[in-house]
């Protein structure tokens, strides 16, 4: 099929996984009981007549396939209902996004760059003194729960050695602008920046590893050696841009794990993203929020994956003209 | 004068189960412009020797002798030095070009990749060189641009041979280079090959499995069994009028239509070849051998001239040195051989 | 004249045999088979110490989990029994401490070891089932009944663990089997793929179509050949997921969102009492690292299993 109809197809693909989210999500709270008790659940205050009234606004005296188009509408626009203090969720988020991107974002990148250098550099000398002590500590890693190893670092260089702040995104109380308050955020973002980096690298080397010690074993690499070039133009001129292929593959797919990595890391360094607003919405039982919270997380691994796919095929020559 | 020439070739892989030998004592001579076969079944060790040739076998692999590429020894090549030799002297045509050329990379880049690393030309200029090796081949030089996955197997292996001539060597082993094709494929490819080979004067080495095709293209044939070299001569006497019976029995398995031999005699052998590691006594063919006999099986011949221009390594022929076997006995009197069947 | 052509004696009549033994049954001698099978596995297994020390830490803890109310007294664990200092560093009393009830935390974490270890088999139980039923019917039949099922299966794959999993344990009621049922809901999918390729793989072998030449009924051709075949790649795989049930429980119980926590302690609930005790913040470090240890220890034990009987187990991997 020609490049077009394979955009094509990933992209409706996408939508159709994003459309279930929604339905899923629609189905799965309403069988709690309607919103407007789950959203007053106690705080009762109000008369049957204005609950009344409030349900009428919210369109729950429809019948439920009515109700589903009207969420669906709602949502296209924007209206993800309201929290348990009044509060629209789409609000909820708009301010808690940033933290969290910040903070996800360059732990990824981070991790993804670190993790399949060292699992370049592990493929390349098979069985060395650097190989195996990575496996083990990658093996390691990979046992470890991220927040526990999260509350060993706050222990150790927030408490102990006093580096770091203990949490928070910005030192509270002291209103800095400018380039002071870039460095006040990078202060409080070094620790969770370094847990969730560490952390997840371990998936990566691992799958680059693998990845590029079957590239080696390939024929092309000793047509390559007999060309009479340098080792390292084999390596990063010919293994690489192989063995890489199938990594993005499956490094797309662990990209739903940073997110729930994300949401225990900010609870434990109080960062104020959507993770920690989670975790509120779970103590508070608030669950518009997290109604809304779950469809945003599950859209944004959805585009990415669409975002990974579409950039793999641009890569790949094979799945470009296939 | 004598292009390359291979003498005493061991090669040894090390591996998890112990020490492999693959190639067990091995001697080419090879001049210019002369192309030699290499015969023999899987796992006699032909590929091996093509990678030994280029030292390209994978790192802990034993490699002694000497492989003396015009005057120098490549086995004691330094680095830099041996970079500069392979492709420029001695390249190499392989086989299954499906995974032999690199997926990700279009073939004109391919092509013109060993051009400008050993500063023949500029980037431009080696993509033109390319467009015309690709011409020289009998394809279109805008497929330049292509990836190996656009092309169809017999129009890989043209690109294989069109980038082993891209540095201009005077040597070019191809290590199967028809054996993934089909029929048709292949003749076009072996045709090919051998209007290069004359219009270039190249040495060419030929390996593969099939001694028919062979009988075509080369001037010289060594067939090799179980790592050592058991016959060698001029291409069509060696095909038509085998000494060795390993090379008889293997003629005998590809018949030729209108040979009234091969109606009559039955093919192929009984057996599999035997394990690198695990070598019978004596002579290495001795239990598979139609014509054995008793020190087949405690004496180990050496390759020795049994007519002019030919050699085997079989005591069925007179002519044996002092030939001496593993517990240093010799071959005596009365195990002389009975006298060869009439045909 | 031709000549005569010389005959070979015909060989002689060979001996009538004495009673042939009595053949098994077919089941007897596949019954053997597995067995000879299953030996030959586990000595292979012996050569890897990777696998071996996975094996021994396993047992140590699942022999902690089994004995522990002979390790340490139930009553322990509830507020009212426990008699220690609030908060105390590691004393000769107390080998790990205690915590902001005065409970000894050697205690609390050798009793953690059966939720946390139930609760990893139970969860994997689930997601094996589901995982191989999906992955069998959808590879064996192909078509629609491929297409749906890979999509449902790709769907879970898509959507992240954490908050799929948080917004089942909200809507259920908070209990040991709600926690088991999410996890088991959530993970499947990567099962369900693996089973899938095998399955196409086999499905292809000659046994299989003289199987169906013979006659054999879908359900023969899954239960009988199939399965017994697609069997140890499961088992490995299994291993790996019971590493990653852990993992999922700790992280669910962490968030409050496992079994009541008064009665069923987990290593996870050891972590959200010292969390929520500003543990990590006075530096109470006997409270949160001897329940993560043990965490890594037993993940760390399952995960070194399943790559030492992936190696062995994997066809893949064998072939080489």
């Amino acid at each position: 099929m020609s490049t077009r109809r394979y955009l094509f197809s990933k992209i409706a693909q996408a939508f159709l996984t994003l459309a279930f989210v929604l339905a899923f999500n629609f189905f799965l709270f309403r069988g709690l009981g309607d919103p407007v008790s789950l959203l007053l659940h106690g705080h009762s205050s109000l008369t049957p007549n204005a609950i009344a009234d409030l349900k009428q606004q919210l369109g729950l005296d429809l019948p439920l396939p009515q109700q589903f188009v009207h969420y669906v509408n709602e949502t296209l626009h924007g209206n993800l209902g309201y929290s348990y203090d009044g509060t629209p969720v789409s609000t909820v988020i708009a301010t808690k996004a940033w933290p969290t991107l910040l903070l996800i974002g360059l732990s990824t990148i981070a991790s993804i760059i670190i993790g399949i250098w060292i699992g370049i550099k592990q493929g390349w000398k098979r069985g060395s003194g650097f190989d195996q002590g990575m496996l083990g500590v990658t093996l390691v890693l990979y046992s470890m729960p991220e927040f526990w190893f999260g509350l060993l670092m706050i222990m150790i260089f927030a408490v102990t050695f006093q580096i770091f702040p203990t949490g928070g995104m910005t030192t509270p109380g002291a209103d800095y602008t400018g380039v002071k308050h870039v460095t006040d955020v990078l202060n409080h973002m070094a620790l969770p920046f370094f847990v969730l980096t560490v952390a997840y690298l371990a998936e990566y080397s691992i799958i680059m590893r693998s990845s590029l010690l079957e590239t080696l074993g390939e024929d092309f690499i000793m047509t390559a050696r007999s060309k009479g070039m340098l080792e390292n133009r084999v390596l990063y001129k010919h293994a690489v841009p192989n063995a890489l292929l199938p990594t993005m593959t499956v490094t797309i797919l662990s990209l739903g794990f940073v997110i729930s990595g994300a949401i225990t890391i900010e609870i434990i360094f109080s960062w104020p993203g959507l993770g920690l607003e989670t975790y509120n919405a779970i103590l508070n039982k608030d669950y518009s929020t997290l109604e809304g919270l779950f469809l945003l997380f599950s859209a944004s691994v959805i585009v990415a994956n669409l975002v990974a796919d579409l950039l793999y095929s641009y890569l790949d020559p094979r799945v470009r003209a296939a | 004068m004598s292009l390359l020439s291979v003498k005493d070739l061991h090669v040894t892989y090390r591996t998890q189960a112990g020490a492999v030998p693959a190639v067990r004592g091995v001697g080419i001579e090879l001049s210019r412009g002369e192309v030699l076969g290499l015969a023999g079944e899987s796992g006699c060790g032909k590929s091996t020797i093509a990678g030994a040739i280029l030292r390209l076998l994978p790192k802990g692999t034993d490699v002694t002798g000497q492989v003396m590429l015009d005057n120098q020894n490549v086995l004691e090549l330094k680095p830099g030095r041996l970079r500069a030799v392979r492709w420029t002297e001695a390249s190499i045509v392989f086989q299954g070009a499906m995974h032999a050329l690199n997926p990700v990379q279009r073939i004109g880049d391919q092509i013109a990749e060993p051009i400008v690393l050993h500063g023949q030309a500029g980037e431009r200029e080696a993509l033109v060189r390319a467009g015309s090796l690709l011409e020289q081949v009998g394809l279109p030089a805008r497929r330049l641009k292509d990836y190996p996955h656009e092309l169809s197997g017999g129009q890989r292996q043209r690109v294989m041979i069109a980038m082993a001539l891209a540095c201009n060597p005077r040597l070019i082993i191809a290590d199967e280079p028809t054996t993934a094709l089909d029929v048709m494929v292949q003749a076009q490819v072996l045709r090919l090959l051998k209007e290069l080979q004359r219009e270039l004067g190249l040495a060419m080495i030929f390996i593969t499995h099939d001694l028919s095709v062979l009988v075509e293209t080369c001037d010289r044939l060594a067939v090799m069994y179980a790592g050592r070299v058991i016959e060698e001569g001029p291409a069509d006497v060696v095909f038509r009028q085998p000494a060795h019976p390993y090379t008889r029995a293997l003629s005998a398995a590809f018949p030729e239509i209108g040979d009234a031999r091969f109606r009559m005699r039955p093919s192929g052998l009984p057996g599999d070849p035997p394990y690198p590691a695990d070598l019978p006594t004596g002579c290495t063919f001795h239990p598979r051998c139609p014509q054995v006999f008793a020190p087949c099986s405690h004496v180990d011949p050496p390759l020795f001239d049994v007519s002019p221009e030919r050699r085997a390594a079989c005591l069925l022929f007179d002519g044996a040195p002092a030939t001496v076997n593993a517990a240093g006995g010799t071959v005596a009197k009365e195990d002389q051989p009975p006298a060869e069947e009439q045909r | 004249m031709k000549p005569t052509i010389e005959r070979p004696a015909p060989a002689p009549e060979p001996e009538p045999l004495g009673p042939l033994p009595i053949p098994k049954s077919a089941k007897a001698i596949a019954r053997t088979r597995r067995k000879e099978a299953a030996l030959r596995t586990w000595r292979q297994y012996r050569k890897s110490k990777m696998g071996m020390a996975g094996l021994g830490i396993l047992v140590f803890f699942v022999l902690v989990a089994i004995f522990a109310p002979l390790l340490a007294s139930r009553c322990e664990l509830s507020p009212t029994c426990a008699s220690g200092p609030i908060l105390s560093p590691p004393s000769w009393q107390y080998p790990l401490g205690t915590d902001d009830l005065g409970r000894s935390v050697l205690a609390l974490t050798i009793w953690g070891s059966r939720i946390s270890i139930i609760v990893g088999l139970a969860a994997t139980l689930i997601t094996v089932v589901i995982g191989t039923s999906f992955g069998l019917v959808a590879g064996y039949y192909g078509g629609w009944r491929e297409s749906g099922l890979m999509r449902i299966t790709d769907w879970f794959l898509v959507i992240p663990f954490l908050p799929l999993a948080i917004v089942l344990s909200v809507i259920l009621e908070p209990s040991l089997t709600t926690v088991i049922l999410v996890i088991g809901i959530t993970s499947w999918a990567s099962t369900a793929r693996v089973v899938r390729a095998q399955v196409l793989s086999l499905k292809t072998r000659t046994y299989v179509e003289r199987a169906r030449a013979l006659g054999a009924s879908h359900w023969h051709l899954m239960s009988r050949h199939i399965l017994p075949n697609v069997g140890p790649l499961i088992f490995a795989n299994t291993v790996l997921i019971v590493a990653v049930a852990i993992l999922s429980e700790t992280t669910l119980s962490f968030l409050n969102l496992g079994p009541d926590p008064t009665t069923n302690i987990s290593w996870g609930t050891i972590l959200e009492f010292a969390f929520g005790g500003g543990a990590a913040f006075s530096n109470n470090w006997w409270w949160i690292v001897p329940p993560g240890v043990a965490v890594v220890l037993v993940v760390l034990a399952f995960t070194m299993i399943g790559y030492a009987l992936d190696e062995i187990l994997n066809p893949k991997l064998r072939a080489r």
